[in-house]
């Protein structure tokens, strides 16, 4: 019997009892995310720099690609896919269907032991020295698995102390697992939270295996939320780090997660990450089946825009697959199957680690450096025009990816307070074949066509004419800089065009968010 | 009767095999199997069949009729 069934009888009224009595606790302690300041500006979040957030904060957060953006620049992540079970079903989930060209959450090719799985974390922190951080995500839930989970995280903190643990969960299972979770030094944890009323949430879920029943309909979605809710106090008052995930699905959840935007941030959640539905009929998903759409690019940006003033919101998400291993929207995994693993010479070379870091450090100073410096100039005009500027990059925080070889576009929004990551948008082909150049070229367009311009370290000529045609400005001169300061830098020329007339403002349309399998060939 | 895996349909998750309260669901090489033997369908311990209440797939723990009935 899983140790879940240890807290059966504990029910539903005492666990609002004991979340009243905590609420208050919580409610009190809580200082870690503030809103500051006229602007809207928050202090704290994936946005967030060394000065905005308190340092013990910052020390947890500054070299984890998911809750920093800034350091997703730098960071890897690994997830190992220890873990199968699930103990609810999501309507945008189907665990069956695998496909190895294919990146999306819930999804891998390989399920592996603790043992398996400590063995390949260590292989790829020894190959991947920026590889900081390691999650288990599934491709089941987490807790739904805790002997394999906690075992595996047993494993990689006695060999491999620098590596940081987090895990991902429905929470359904979470308020049992919290001072485990504490005692294995897990100081990072996700709950997928879709909803704070049963009644949108039974659009969601059509049932959980809770305390030996299957529930389903409200009572199941009242349970779900009530022991997310409980998990997440539970986790804050401990002092762990909260992201919360939310799928937005339109017709169902868009206007609601505002609501849940309010009630995660009251309950002391650091960081709240929106993602678009992934709907493909060919997952074989209930939504994908019953044509439910996901949202297009800017629904995505409004609804994050819209709970930002609440709390910072993550917006460099890729939606990895339970096994990624790599920078986000890389997926390395290929090269670490078991088999290659096993086969592998592993030497954990922590010195070599610590000045790959340490690297990284400086460079992180010289971008923000250079930020600063390209912003200083900067007309700080009555009318704050915006835009989007999409960006090749393959990392480092630079402009260094070919226009042609690019598999996803950051995106940027240029205002006259600098430069912010709103977004990514994946390019790479669909998985059908038999395509040439034109239709790639048009499935960019399509994914960028709300950006006023595209950085890259080089384009050729024909691709170029088609952007200029379709309203967007390709742009290489701004090759091998650092990301920021080039967005600014672009934008000032943007401005001063605009000021000699030369340019007059418009805005973009939408974009559409890029569905499907993935080829990261 | 005992409960049966249809083996076509199992994703071989796992999640019923700690669920069971008589310890009747084994792995062999990422196949799940019921023991017949020491399956009671959950009787005498909860209302529902435990491996078909958390089951992802739908009709893939189910009774199998080639033994008889369990007898509390």
């Amino acid at each position: 019997m899983s140790s879940a069934a240890g807290i059966a009888t504990i029910n539903l009224t005492d666990i609002r009892s004991m979340r009243e009595h905590r609420e208050l606790a919580v409610k009190v302690e809580h200082t870690g995310c503030s809103t500051s300041s006229a602007q809207g500006k928050t202090g704290c979040g994936s946005g967030a720099g060394a000065g905005d957030l308190p340092p013990e904060i910052w020390e947890k957060v500054k070299n984890h690609p998911c809750y920093s953006e800034e350091a997703h620049h730098h960071y890897a992540r690994m997830h190992v896919a220890v873990a199968p079970a699930c103990n609810i079903q999501c309507n945008y989930c189907n665990r069956k269907y695998d496909c190895s060209n294919e990146s999306r959450p819930g999804v891998v090719s390989e399920r592996l032991t603790p043992e398996q799985a400590a063995r390949k974390v260590l292989a790829v922190a020894s190959e991947i020295p920026q590889m900081t951080v390691l999650g288990i995500a599934g491709p089941g839930d987490a807790l739904a698995n805790p002997t394999k989970t906690f075992e595996t995280f047993r494993r990689v903190a006695e060999r491999a102390p620098d590596i940081k643990l987090c895990l991902s969960t429905n929470g359904l299972a979470l308020p049992d697992y919290v001072d485990q979770i504490q005692a294995f030094n897990v100081d990072h944890v996700t709950i997928t939270i879709n909803m704070v009323d049963p009644q949108v949430g039974e659009k969601i879920y059509p049932w959980i295996f809770y305390d030996h029943k299957r529930w389903r309909g409200r009572d199941a979605a009242k349970i779900l939320t009530e022991r997310q809710l409980e998990g997440l106090e539970m986790l804050v008052s401990k002092g762990i780090l909260v992201k919360v995930n939310s799928v937005m699905i339109p017709g169902i959840n868009d206007g609601h997660l505002v609501e849940v935007n309010e009630a995660v941030k009251s309950r002391g959640a650091f960081l709240h990450n929106i993602m678009p539905l992934i709907s493909e009929a060919e997952h074989g998903t209930y939504f994908g089946l019953n044509g439910q759409r996901g949202p297009s690019a800017q629904e995505l940006k409004l609804l994050q825009d819209r709970c930002e003033g609440e709390m910072n919101m993550m917006r460099h998400c890729r939606q990895c697959r339970a096994d990624a291993v790599g920078l986000l929207g890389e997926d390395r995994s290929a090269e670490f199957t078991t088999e290659k693993v096993m086969a592998m010479e592993v030497r954990y070379d922590l010195a070599r680690r610590q000045a790959y870091q340490t690297q990284v450090d400086e460079t992180r100073a010289e971008i923000g450096a250079a930020r600063e410096a390209e912003l200083a100039g900067i007309a700080q005009g009555a009318d704050d025009v915006k835009i989007l500027i999409a960006v090749a990059t393959k990392g480092g925080g630079k402009v260094n990816e070919h226009f042609g070889h690019a598999h996803e576009f950051q995106i940027y929004e240029a205002s006259n307070a600098g430069a912010k990551f709103v977004g990514h948008r994946r390019v790479d082909h669909y998985c059908q074949g038999g395509y040439g150049e034109e239709d790639a070229l048009e499935g960019v367009i399509r994914a960028i066509n709300d950006c006023h311009a595209v950085l890259c370290s080089k384009i050729g000529g024909c691709p170029k004419g088609t952007l200029k045609e379709a309203g967007i400005d390709p742009v290489d001169s701004f090759a091998h800089e650092y990301i920021e300061r080039s967005v600014i830098g672009y934008y000032k020329d943007y401005l001063a065009r605009l000021d000699s007339g030369e340019l007059t403002h418009a805005d973009r349309g939408d974009a559409a968010i890029r569905q499907g399998a993935f080829i990261a060939a | 009767m005992a409960y049966k895996i249809v083996k076509s349909q199992c994703t071989g998750c796992g999640m019923c095999e700690p669920e069971c309260p008589n310890k009747a669901i084994n792995e062999k090489n990422g196949i799940f199997m019921i023991d017949p033997a020491k399956c009671t369908e959950c009787i005498g311990h909860y209302d529902d069949a435990q491996c078909a209440a958390c089951c992802p797939v739908d009709d893939t723990c189910i009774v199998d009729n080639s033994y008889p009935r369990y007898q509390a």
